[in-house]
C-alpha cells in the first residue's frame, strides 16, 4: 500500500531521548517514525503521546546531534514489526531486531509487532512437563517446567550467566531431538564480555545453529533497550507457537531494563512510584513475562528465563518483588554460599517453584519427590534456627538434635548444592542423594515423609 | 461529532464537548474500543480506554452509549469466565483465536441458547422490585431466579407462559404506576459501580467453613464478611483463595484475576473442573464464576475487573444464595488506580497511590454483606481480598488502608512459607473480629466448648511465642520441664494442626467436628503429660512414647468420614502415658 508520506520538517522540542513535533496530522498512537537528520542519516523513533496536533516520540537511536531545524519526519503508519521466518536461527541482531552479523537482511515470512498480545486464560494449557536440568538443587527444589517462567535473582559477581547457560544446555539435552529445540537470547544493558560469553558457551555446547540473539549492550541506546526483550519475545512466539518448537528465553539484565524504563519515564515528565520506578512498572514487566506459556492445540511452548542483578542484593527492591509476584517462582543465587566456593549459589528456603507441585510425582519424575523436597525445606529451615543459636551459645552447648541439624546443613550444601559445573545428575540420582542425607537426622524429625516412604528409600544405618 | 484530542496510553482526551456524562460508558475511535468517562470540564472530557489503545489517531470519532458501564446479569453467568469488563472469554477464543484481539464485539452473554422457564406471576399479579418472577435451571445444582429489576413495580398486564425462551425475549410486561410499560427478560443491567439494593443489612451469625483448620478454627470468617490476605510473593496467597474457592461453604464463587498471573486461571479452569463439591458432590465449576483480567491484559479493565465481579455477586445474592468473592490481587487493582491516575496528572499521596485510595477500597469492601433481599430471602456476599504489599511491606499503603474495612487479617509469613509450613497464616499477627458474632453458632454446631477448647489451643501458641525468645536467646536445655512441655506441645499444634497439605486427598478439607477432635485430642495429652512432668517424670521420656509424633500424623491417617477413630486413639495414646507412670511408682 503506497500512501503519500507527508513530511515534517523540523523539530519543536528536544528533551532527553524524546522529541516533539508539531503540526502532525493523522498519526497514530504508538506508531514508528522515520527521521532524516541534515547529515543524511536516518532513525527511528515511536510515538508515545499524542496531544491535538503536537506528538511526542522516543528516538531509538538518542537524540545526539539532532537540531531543531534540518531533520524531516515521516510516519510509516504501522507500529513496530519484527521481521521473521524460520532464517532468523543462528542470526545475531541488534536491540531493535536489525542483523548486525554482516549476512544481509532476514527474508520474511511473516512480520509481526512486537508488542504482542495477551494470551487469552482459556487458551492456555496449564504447563506440567518436568525439565530435567541436571542440577540437583533445581532439579529437586524448584524444579523448572516446560512453559514457565522462572527467574534468577542474583547479584553482580554472582556465576548467574554460567548457571544459566548450564540450565539452557541442559533443558536441551532432554528434549531430545535439537531440531524441535530453539534458545531466544536477549541481551540487555550488559557488558560486551558477557553477551560473548554466551555465545561461546552456547557454541561450544552445539546449539549455535538453534540460537537467535539480540543484543542491546551497555554502550547502545537505552530506548532500544526497552524494544530489545520484546523483539526477542516475538521471535520466541513465532518459533514457539507458529514452528513448533520448544523455545528456551533468556533475558538479561532485566534490572538494566527497568533503569532505562525509568530513565524514560522521568524524562517524559511521569510521576514515580518507588525508587523513581514509573507506577507502570509491574504492568510493564508482566506485558513481558507473560508471553511465556503454551497454548492449547500448539506443540511449542515458551520457557522464559530473565536473570536479573539485585540492586544491593535486596530482594525487596521493587525490580525482584514485582518480578517476583509475575513469574511462576524464582531462583535466588546466594553471595556467602558464592564465596565459600559452592556452585551453582542457590539459596533455598527463599528459592521456589510455583509449577512443580502438578509437574512432579509418579507419572513424571519419581512418588516421592513433593514430600522429599518438603523434607528437605524444611529440615533446611530449621539448620538456619540452629546456627543462629549456635552462633549465641556456640556450638558444644547445643542439643543433639540441633547438632545433627547443623551436620546435615554442611554436608546438605558441600555434597547437594555443590555440584561441578560438568557433572550431570539425573533425577533418581539427586532423589537419592536427597535420601542419604536425610540419614543425617533423627527419624522422628521426619516428619514430612510418610512412614511408607522412609521404609522405601531411607537407606539403612548400619545395624538396624 | 465528538473526536479524539490526545491519546496518553488509556487515556484519551476529547474538547469541547458537552454529550457526556461522568462514568458514561463511550465507544473510542473507529474499533470501537470501550472506554469510560472518568473526568469532565467545560474545556474537555477524559476517558480511560479499556483496551489497548496503539493505532489510535487524533480525531477519530468518540460516541457515548447513553449509560454507565453495565454488567448483563441473567442465565449463563455461572461456570463462565469473563474479563474485566464481562466479555466472555470462551467466546472470544473461538472468534478470534488464542490471542485476545481488540474491538472484537461479542455478546456478554450467550442470547440464543434457550433456557426452560416457569414463570410465577400472572397478569394482574402486583410485583415490587426484588421480587421473582421466574426461574430456570442454570445447571442441575442452581436455579436461576429472575428478578424485576430495581426501581421497577406495579402490575402485571401480560405475562407469557412456561416454555424455552432466551435470554432477550420479553417475558412480562410490568405497568408502573404513572402508567409506563416496562418489558422485562431473562436479561437485565445493573452499572457495576453502584451497589445493588437490598432490603436490610443482617448481623453475622455463621461462618464461611472453608475446611482450613487455620481458618475455621482460630481466625473464622462470617457469611458476609470481608477478609485480607496479605503476603509476600511466594507465601501462597493464591493457593490459600484457591483452597477457599474449591472447598467453602458457600452456593457460589467468583473468582476474580486481577492482575495475576494467566497460567493460574488456566489452573483454576481446569482443577475445578475436575474437583467435586463435598456438599453436592457436583464439579465445582458448576457453582463458580471467573474474572479473569491477566496481568498483561489492559489495565483500565483490570480497575473494572473488581466492580463487574463484585456485581455478579450481588446478582446472585439475591436471589437468595451464598456467595464468596476472592479478589486475587487487590493490590494490582490498586496499582491500576495509580497508573490511571498518573496519567492524569493527579497530586499523588503515599507511594504515587492516588488519594482516593482509601474511599475506592471502602466502596468495594462495604459491598460485602449479610443481607435481606428485597425478596425477603436471606443472602450474602464474603469477600477475600488478597494484597500483595510491596517488599513483603505490611505498613505500605494498601495494606494499611485495606485493614481499616475488614475484620479478617491472614497475614501470610515468609518465615514460615521458607520452612513450607503451609498455609503460612501467622498465628501472633493474625486475627479475626467476627468470633464474638459467631461464637453462638459454633458452641450450637460444633461442640458445646468450642471456644473453650480454641481459646486454650490460642493460648498455648501464644505461651510458646514467649518462650521462643528465650529459647532463641539461651537454647532449649535450659527451660524448666513444664514450659519445654509447652514448646513441644506448640511444635504439635504447629505442625499438627495449623499446617495443612493442600495436596493431600485427606488433609485439603477437614469438617470442623475433625478439627474439634484434633484440637481435643492434643489438649487431652498436654494435660495427661503436664500431670507426669509433675510428678518428676522427664519430658523425653514422655516424648519417647511417641504421642506427639502420632498426633502429629492423625490428619493423615483418621479420615474424615472415620472422626470414631478419635476415641480408640485418644484412649491407645492415654494408655501409653499411663504405662509410663506406672513404670515410676
Amino acid at each position: 500500500m503506497s500512501r503519500v508520506r507527508i513530511q515534517y520538517l523540523g523539530i519543536k522540542e528536544i528533551n532527553g531521548p524524546l522529541i516533539v513535533l508539531d503540526g502532525v496530522k493523522n498519526a497514530h498512537f504508538d506508531e514508528m517514525a522515520d527521521i532524516v537528520l541534515d547529515s543524511g542519516e536516518t532513525r527511528h523513533g515511536r510515538i508515545i503521546r499524542l496531544d491535538g496536533e503536537k506528538a511526542v516520540i522516543q528516538m531509538f537511536e538518542g537524540t545526539n546531534d539532532m537540531s531543531l531545524t534540518g531533520s524531516r519526519t515521516s510516519f510509516t503508519g504501522k507500529p513496530m514489526q519484527l521481521d521473521l521466518s524460520e532464517e532468523i536461527l543462528g542470526r545475531v541482531f541488534d536491540g531493535a531486531g536489525r542483523p548486525i552479523d554482516g549476512l544481509g537482511p532476514v527474508y520474511c515470512d511473516k512480520k509481526a509487532d512486537i508488542n504482542g498480545a495477551a494470551i487469552n486464560p482459556v487458551a492456555r494449557r496449564y504447563p506440567n512437563d518436568f525439565i530435567c536440568t541436571g542440577i540437583s538443587s533445581i532439579d529437586m527444589l524448584m524444579t523448572l517446567i516446560r512453559g514457565q517462567k522462572l527467574p534468577i535473582f542474583s547479584g553482580s559477581g554472582i556465576p548467574h550467566d554460567r548457571l544459566a547457560v548450564q540450565i539452557a544446555t541442559g533443558a536441551g539435552i532432554k528434549s531430545g531431538d535439537s531440531g524441535d529445540f530453539a534458545i531466544v537470547f536477549a541481551a540487555m544493558g550488559v557488558k560486551n564480555d558477557v553477551a560473548d560469553f554466551f555465545r561461546r558457551e552456547f557454541k561450544a555446547s552445539g546449539s549455535g545453529t538453534n540460537l537467535v540473539m539480540f543484543l542491546n549492550l551497555a554502550n547502545d541506546p537505552i530506548i532500544e533497550r526497552i524494544v530489545t526483550p520484546r523483539c526477542a519475545l516475538t521471535a520466541a512466539e513465532y518459533l514457539a507457537f507458529e514452528k513448533g518448537k520448544q523455545v528456551l528465553v533468556i533475558m538479561t539484565d532485566i534490572s538494566a531494563y527497568a533503569e532505562a524504563l525509568r530513565e524514560l519515564s522521568a524524562s517524559k515528565g511521569e510521576i514515580p512510584a518507588r525508587k523513581g520506578f514509573p507506577g507502570y512498572l509491574y504492568s510493564d514487566f508482566a506485558s513481558l513475562y507473560e508471553r511465556a506459556g503454551m497454548i492449547k492445540g500448539k506443540e511449542g511452548s515458551v520457557t522464559l528465563i530473565p536473570i536479573l542483578t539485585m540492586p544491593n542484593d535486596d530482594i525487596t527492591h521493587p525490580i525482584p518483588d514485582l518480578t517476583g509476584y509475575i513469574t511462576e517462582g524464582q531462583i535466588v543465587l546466594d553471595r556467602t554460599l558464592s564465596q565459600n566456593g559452592i556452585y551453582p549459589p542457590v539459596s533455598v528456603l527463599p528459592s521456589l517453584s510455583r509449577l512443580m507441585k502438578d509437574g512432579i510425582g509418579e507419572g513424571f519424575t519419581r512418588e516421592d519427590h513433593a514430600s522429599l523436597s518438603n523434607q528437605l525445606f524444611a529440615a533446611y529451615a530449621r539448620v538456619a534456627d540452629a546456627r543462629a543459636l549456635a552462633s549465641v551459645i556456640g556450638e558444644e552447648e547445643l542439643s543433639d538434635t540441633d547438632k545433627a541439624y547443623i551436620e546435615f546443613g554442611r554436608e546438605f550444601e558441600a555434597k547437594f548444592i555443590n555440584q561441578p559445573v560438568g557433572e550431570r545428575r539425573s533425577i533418581e540420582q539427586t532423589l537419592d542423594l536427597g535420601w542419604q542425607l536425610l540419614t543425617l537426622l533423627p527419624k522422628e524429625e521426619l516428619s514430612r515423609v510418610s512412614g511408607e516412604l522412609i521404609d522405601k528409600y531411607l537407606p539403612k544405618k548400619a545395624g538396624e | 461529532m465528538d473526536v479524539i484530542y490526545s491519546i496518553n496510553g488509556p487515556v484519551v482526551t476529547v474538547k469541547n464537548s458537552k454529550s457526556f456524562a461522568m462514568l458514561e460508558m463511550v465507544y473510542v475511535g473507529n474499533l470501537r474500543l470501550i472506554g469510560e468517562v472518568i473526568m469532565l470540564s467545560q474545556q474537555q472530557t477524559t476517558i480511560q480506554v479499556y483496551e489497548d489503545t496503539a493505532g489510535l489517531a487524533v480525531g477519530e470519532p468518540v460516541t457515548g452509549s447513553g449509560g454507565p458501564l453495565c454488567a448483563l446479569l441473567g442465565p449463563g453467568i455461572i461456570s463462565n469466565i469473563f474479563d474485566g469488563i464481562e466479555r466472555p472469554l470462551k467466546a472470544l477464543n473461538e472468534k478470534s483465536g488464542a490471542f485476545l484481539d481488540r474491538g472484537v464485539s461479542c455478546d456478554n452473554l450467550d442470547t440464543e441458547r434457550l433456557w426452560d422457564v416457569k414463570i410465577l406471576v400472572g397478569a394482574g399479579d402486583s410485583v415490587s422490585e426484588g421480587q421473582i418472577f421466574a426461574q430456570t435451571p442454570e445447571n442441575e445444582g442452581i436455579m436461576h431466579k429472575s428478578m424485576i429489576p430495581p426501581g421497577i413495580s406495579g402490575k402485571v398486564i401480560s405475562a407469557a407462559g412456561d416454555g424455552s425462551y432466551n435470554i432477550l425475549t420479553p417475558l412480562i410486561t410490568v405497568e408502573d404506576k404513572k402508567g409506563i410499560k416496562h418489558e422485562i427478560a431473562l436479561a437485565q443491567k445493573w452499572p457495576i459501580k453502584y451497589t445493588r439494593p437490598s432490603s436490610e443489612r443482617l448481623s453475622a451469625c455463621e461462618p464461611l467453613v472453608t475446611g482450613q483448620r487455620v481458618i475455621d478454627t482460630l481466625f473464622p470468617i462470617a457469611k458476609g464478611g470481608a477478609a485480607a490476605v496479605p503476603g509476600s510473593f511466594g507465601t501462597g496467597k493464591t493457593m490459600v483463595q484457591h483452597q477457599i474457592a474449591k472447598w467453602s461453604d458457600a452456593d457460589i464463587i467468583v473468582y476474580i484475576g486481577c492482575g495475576e498471573r494467566g497460567n493460574e486461571m488456566t489452573q483454576v479452569l481446569e482443577e475445578f473442573s475436575e474437583l467435586r463439591d463435598p456438599k453436592t458432590g457436583r464439579a465445582l465449576t458448576e457453582r463458580t464464576v471467573m474474572i479473569a483480567n491477566t496481568s498483561n491484559m489492559p489495565v483500565a479493565a483490570r480497575e473494572a475487573s473488581i466492580y463487574t465481579g463484585v456485581t455478579l455477586a450481588e446478582y446472585y445474592r439475591d436471589m437468595g444464595y451464598h456467595v464468596a468473592i476472592m479478589a486475587d490481587s487487590t493490590s494490582r487493582w490498586a496499582e491500576a488506580l495509580r497508573e490511571i491516575s498518573g496519567r492524569l496528572e493527579e497530586m499523588p499521596a503515599e507511594e504515587g497511590f492516588p488519594s482516593y485510595l482509601p474511599s475506592r477500597l471502602s466502596k468495594f469492601y462495604e459491598r460485602a454483606g449479610y443481607v435481606q433481599t428485597l425478596s425477603g430471602k436471606k443472602g450474602s456476599v464474603t469477600i477475600i481480598g488478597a494484597v500483595s504489599p510491596q517488599g513483603g511491606d505490611f505498613s505500605e499503603p494498601v495494606t494499611q488502608n485495606t485493614k481499616r474495612f475488614i475484620r479478617c487479617f491472614w497475614a501470610l509469613d515468609r518465615e514460615l512459607a521458607y520452612s513450607r509450613h503451609y498455609p503460612a497464616i501467622n498465628w501472633i499477627t493474625s486475627y479475626t473480629e467476627y468470633f464474638d458474632e459467631l461464637r453462638e453458632w459454633y458452641g450450637q454446631n460444633v461442640c458445646a466448648d468450642f471456644e473453650s477448647v480454641r481459646s486454650r489451643i490460642i493460648g498455648i501458641l501464644l505461651e510458646e511465642n514467649r518462650l521462643m525468645e528465650i529459647v532463641k536467646l539461651i537454647g532449649e536445655d535450659v527451660l524448666p520441664e513444664d514450659q519445654k512441655l509447652i514448646i513441644v506441645t506448640a511444635k504439635a499444634i504447629r505442625q499438627g494442626f495449623l499446617q495443612q497439605n493442600a495436596m493431600h486427598d485427606t488433609d485439603t478439607y477437614v469438617p470442623l467436628e475433625k478439627q474439634y477432635d484434633m484440637m481435643k485430642l492434643i489438649l487431652d495429652l498436654y494435660d495427661k503429660a503436664m500431670s507426669l512432668v509433675k510428678q518428676g517424670i522427664p519430658l523425653s521420656r514422655i516424648s519417647q512414647t511417641g504421642v506427639f509424633d502420632a498426633v502429629m500424623r492423625v490428619k493423615f491417617e483418621i479420615k474424615n468420614d472415620e472422626l470414631e477413630k478419635f476415641g480408640s486413639l485418644t484412649q491407645e495414646l492415654s494408655a501409653k502415658l499411663e504405662n509410663l507412670e506406672e513404670s515410676y511408682r
